[in-house]
């Protein structure tokens, strides 16, 4: 078991020094050819992202661009991305991870590679997702990580130094942090039957302070916000692999809304990925009807509140009756309500009225 | 009541009286101005004298301080030497022509510096008041030599003869020298002084000038061609621009019989057909005895002259403007422009005004070489029959065309371009504004003729600018791709396992391989500069 997983993450990171290299070539052999190097990828401008109503989420369309080295304003990026491509194969070679800020760091001091800003670099290595077709975990290139997981769930590593060690996610009261390690590590065995995502980390805290894990069998998961694609991947596998039911738990306004609509159909910003989105995933509140159905404290909706509720109606991936009955309601009660509302009626009644009502409605 | 106890005085003044009185209008207002308008009169002078024989002038002016400077009044006594190798003057005219106000050679119809017979004079007058020392004059025609020592009669306009001396002449020296005091501030003249020699220099390539100023110091102003223009012909007046005073003379002196002889002997242009239509129009018999005129009819005859529309154009033969070549051989000279900068000198067809024929020659200097002007705005050289102008620039009509009527973006000049505009007004009557002589008037023909000769030179300068953008952009191209094939080949030679990085040169050439001909054709635009348009 333990050889097994060892191999199937080297085949995967094999797999992507390859498409690397494989890229190297090709400029290698445009310019031996005296040809100005260029490279083709999907275009991700608004008019090829494309809503696949089949799959409920963004996808690139077929429109194709190309970047050529022989136009004056395509070389720089151009030169980056090479630059970029060569640094992530040699995280691979060495086998360690950077996180988005550290790339841009790591070009401080090459003459004429030099990003700008984190937005440039970030943009060349979604260049990078987009031309290889992989996602940046693959080439072990993260974002900030401030999500975290709790539960009965048993992982072990992959990442070098830690090779076939395993561990409980129980065994840290304050969650264990989705970063690069808990990313790439095998899911050994769980107890758990289904997955409860927080938007919020004090809430995250109160349910594991209310045993919430035991009392519904469940592994914890806490967003910190719009999640992270590497906590999207985690509850990917989580609902593919060990076919466990996703449950979202935000707060009552559009941005709630959104962050668990995000986790089910995806973004914009990724629509040339796959594997991130998780369409069987579950908003369970809370809901504009929770507000008037439970009389919570609320908060009058703010014009921007409004104005980003009426963008969600438009956006197709929330044309079910359950967005759309929802998003009408807060328009109607001009009202919104944070997830600690509860707090009104006893710190534990979340853990022991709403959400047991709420999951049995699931 | 009684008589007020006022006594009126009546009495009338001699013309160098009226100059005495108001010398600040032909230019000796300060002490400053006194030093630059006398060298400007004395070298105006001598160079009329070398060309009117088509000689290059060769002129050596020497300013000696004598007395110091005056702490009170700031300036100090001065002797202004000029020698010339012109045609001298006849013995006869010297004390008058020095010593008498409006005395002078140039009162004939065609193109000279000086009009008035002034100059001299005026020179010789404010040294005189200044100082109380005679003038020294010395010239020969080529035979003997005339040493005058003289001073003026104010009172009376009329010269007097302290000495005059006559020497052999073994080496055939012809020319003429001055030699006078006067009062004056050479410090605060110095620049414009310099400025005035310098673009006379430029506006007569041929002529050669040394300076020695006060503080010994040399400057030398050599004459970069032997060519000079084509000196101009005395021609009769067009009845265009005559005016009462005039024809009621040449009616009173003429010795023809009828008006229709009249015309055509005293006009330019005029031939038999002519005549005979104009006397029609203006309602005059042909036959009648131009003596008989009666001054209602010399002024009928003056206004049909100024409506009658079959007249020739006013011959420009009276006229002496440089050439395209020679102004910029000039302007190339003292701007020491290179090859590579952009100069095109063009010279317009005759046009006239009021009667008075004029050519209007234009220039316009661009490149590296020029530095910026300090208030960012353009250059402007500006001469009328070969003299400098250097005041009062923003009244003059060139000022208005370079600044108002030419919209300079649409040539793709910017601000802050180092751009040099000359402009050359011939003509037998400059349209001055004041008699100062230092700003031209905006009459309409002549500002048209201006704006249209700087447009067309405009024309190729934003050919040249144009294209030396490209060329800027060319280079920085290169200069790109220079920096960035260089990485793109390394990296992608480290991310395919290669030992080397792939040669990039053939990438370079072809981006490079546009520029030498882009440098050609930038080359090319004086060589445009040369062609008939």
């Amino acid at each position: 078991m333990q050889e097994k997983t060892i191999r199937e993450s080297d085949k995967q990171r094999e797999s992507m020094e390859r498409a690397l290299k494989t890229l190297g070539n090709l400029i290698y052999d445009q310019i031996t050819n005296r040809e100005f190097p260029w490279i083709m990828m999907q275009s991700r401008s608004m008019d090829n992202i494309i809503y696949d109503s089949e799959i409920k989420q963004y996808v690139l369309g077929d429109k194709m661009v190309r970047r050529h080295s022989r136009n004056i304003a395509h070389i720089r990026p151009f030169t980056q991305f090479i630059w970029t491509a060569w640094f992530a194969r040699e995280l691979l070679r060495l086998r360690k991870t950077s996180t988005l800020r550290e790339v841009y760091y790591s070009a401080r001091g090459q003459r004429d590679i030099e990003f700008k800003n984190q937005t440039e670099s970030d943009n060349i290595i979604t260049d990078l997702e987009t031309a290889l077709n992989r996602p940046r975990e693959d080439f072990n290139v993260y974002p900030e990580e401030r999500s975290a997981i709790f539960g009965d769930l048993t992982i072990e590593y992959t990442v070098p130094g830690y090779e076939g060690k395993r561990m409980n996610l129980t065994e840290h009261p304050d969650g264990v942090m989705i970063g690069p390690a808990l990313t790439s590590s095998e899911f050994i065995e769980t107890s758990a039957d289904k997955v409860l995502v927080i938007e919020k980390g004090a809430m995250f805290t109160r349910l594991v302070e209310e045993r919430a894990h035991e009392r519904f069998n469940a592994l914890l998961i806490h967003t910190a916000g719009q999640s992270p694609r590497s906590t999207r991947t985690i509850i990917q596998r989580l609902c593919r692999d060990k076919k466990m039911p996703v449950y979202i738990f935000t707060d009552g306004d559009p941005w709630g809304i959104h962050i668990a609509m995000v986790i089910i159909s995806g973004s914009i910003n990724a629509a040339h990925l796959r594997g991130l989105a998780t369409p069987e995933a579950k908003w369970i509140g809370v809901w504009a009807t929770d507000i008037i159905n439970y009389d919570l404290p609320t908060e009058n909706l703010t014009d921007f509140d409004l104005k980003r509720l009426k963008e969600l109606k438009e956006d197709p991936r929330y044309r079910e009756e359950l967005w759309q009955r929802e998003i009408n309601t807060f328009m109607k009660i001009g009202k919104k309500a944070e997830l600690e509302a509860f707090s009104r009626y006893g710190l534990t009644y979340i853990v022991d009225e709403y959400l047991p009502a709420k999951l049995e409605l699931a | 009541m009684t008589k007020p106890e006022v006594e009126i005085t009546y009495q009338s003044i001699s013309p160098s009286d009226f100059f005495y009185r108001n010398r600040e209008i032909a230019g000796f207002s300060n002490p400053s101005r006194a030093i630059y308008a006398a060298v400007r009169e004395l070298l105006e002078n001598s160079l009329d004298a070398c060309e009117s024989i088509s000689i290059p002038p060769k002129i050596y002016l020497r300013i000696t301080e004598i007395t110091p400077s005056d702490a009170e009044r700031e300036s100090a006594v001065y002797v202004l030497r000029i020698e010339d190798n012109g045609t001298g003057i006849p013995s006869e005219h010297i004390p008058r022509c020095f010593g008498q106000v409006f005395y002078g050679s140039k009162y004939n119809l065609k193109q000279a510096r000086g009009t008035f017979g002034l100059g001299g004079t005026i020179t010789v007058l404010y040294g005189q008041i200044t100082t109380h020392k005679p003038v020294k004059v010395v010239s020969s025609t080529g035979v003997e030599i005339h040493e005058y020592e003289m001073m003026i009669d104010i009172e009376y306009n009329r010269p007097m003869i302290l000495r005059h001396t006559v020497l052999e002449n073994k080496k055939g020296w012809r020319g003429t020298i001055v030699e006078l005091h006067l009062e004056g501030d050479y410090t605060r003249s110095m620049s414009k002084l310099y400025e005035y020699l310098k673009q006379t220099a430029m506006v007569c390539p041929y002529a050669d000038i040394t300076f020695v100023d006060p503080k010994g110091r040399l400057y030398r102003f050599e004459s970069a061609t032997n060519v000079m223009p084509k000196p101009p012909k005395t021609v009769r007046p067009h009845p265009h621009g005559i005016d009462v005073e005039t024809l009621r003379r040449m009616t009173a002196t003429s010795k023809v019989k009828n008006m229709k002889l009249f015309m055509i002997e005293q006009f330019q242009g005029v031939g038999v057909m002519t005549a005979e239509k104009f006397l029609n129009f203006a309602g005059i018999d042909p036959k009648t005895d131009p003596k008989s005129l009666s001054p209602d009819d010399v002024v009928k005859l003056v206004r049909a002259a100024k409506e009658f529309k079959e007249f020739l154009r006013p011959d420009a033969s009276c006229l002496s403007p440089l050439g395209e070549e020679l102004l910029s051989t000039g302007i190339r000279k003292e701007l020491n422009l290179t090859e590579k900068d952009f100069l095109r000198v063009y010279q317009r067809h005759p046009s006239t005004y009021s009667g008075f024929p004029f050519i209007v020659e234009a220039a316009i200097a661009l490149g590296r070489s020029l530095s910026k002007n300090e208030e960012g705005s353009k250059m402007i050289y500006r001469f009328a029959n070969r003299i400098p102008l250097l005041f009062d620039e923003s009244s003059c009509v060139v000022w208005k065309v370079v600044n108002k009527n030419i919209n300079w973006s649409t040539y793709k000049v910017s601000n802050d371009t180092p751009l040099v505009i000359a402009v050359h007004l011939c003509s037998t009557k400059i349209p001055y504004k004041s008699v100062g002589k230092e700003f031209l008037a905006d009459q309409p023909e002549v500002e048209k003729e201006i704006t249209n000769a700087l447009r067309h030179i405009a024309r190729y300068l934003r050919l040249y600018i144009s294209r030396n953008i490209r060329l800027a952009k060319e280079k920085r191209r290169l200069n790109v791709f220079e920096k960035f094939l260089p990485k793109i080949a390394e990296f992608s030679a480290k991310l395919a396992d290669k030992p080397e990085p792939p040669d990039i040169k053939p990438l370079l050439n072809a981006v490079g391989a546009e520029l030498p001909e882009v440098e050609r054709k930038i080359r090319e635009v004086p060589q445009i500069a040369g062609e008939n348009d």
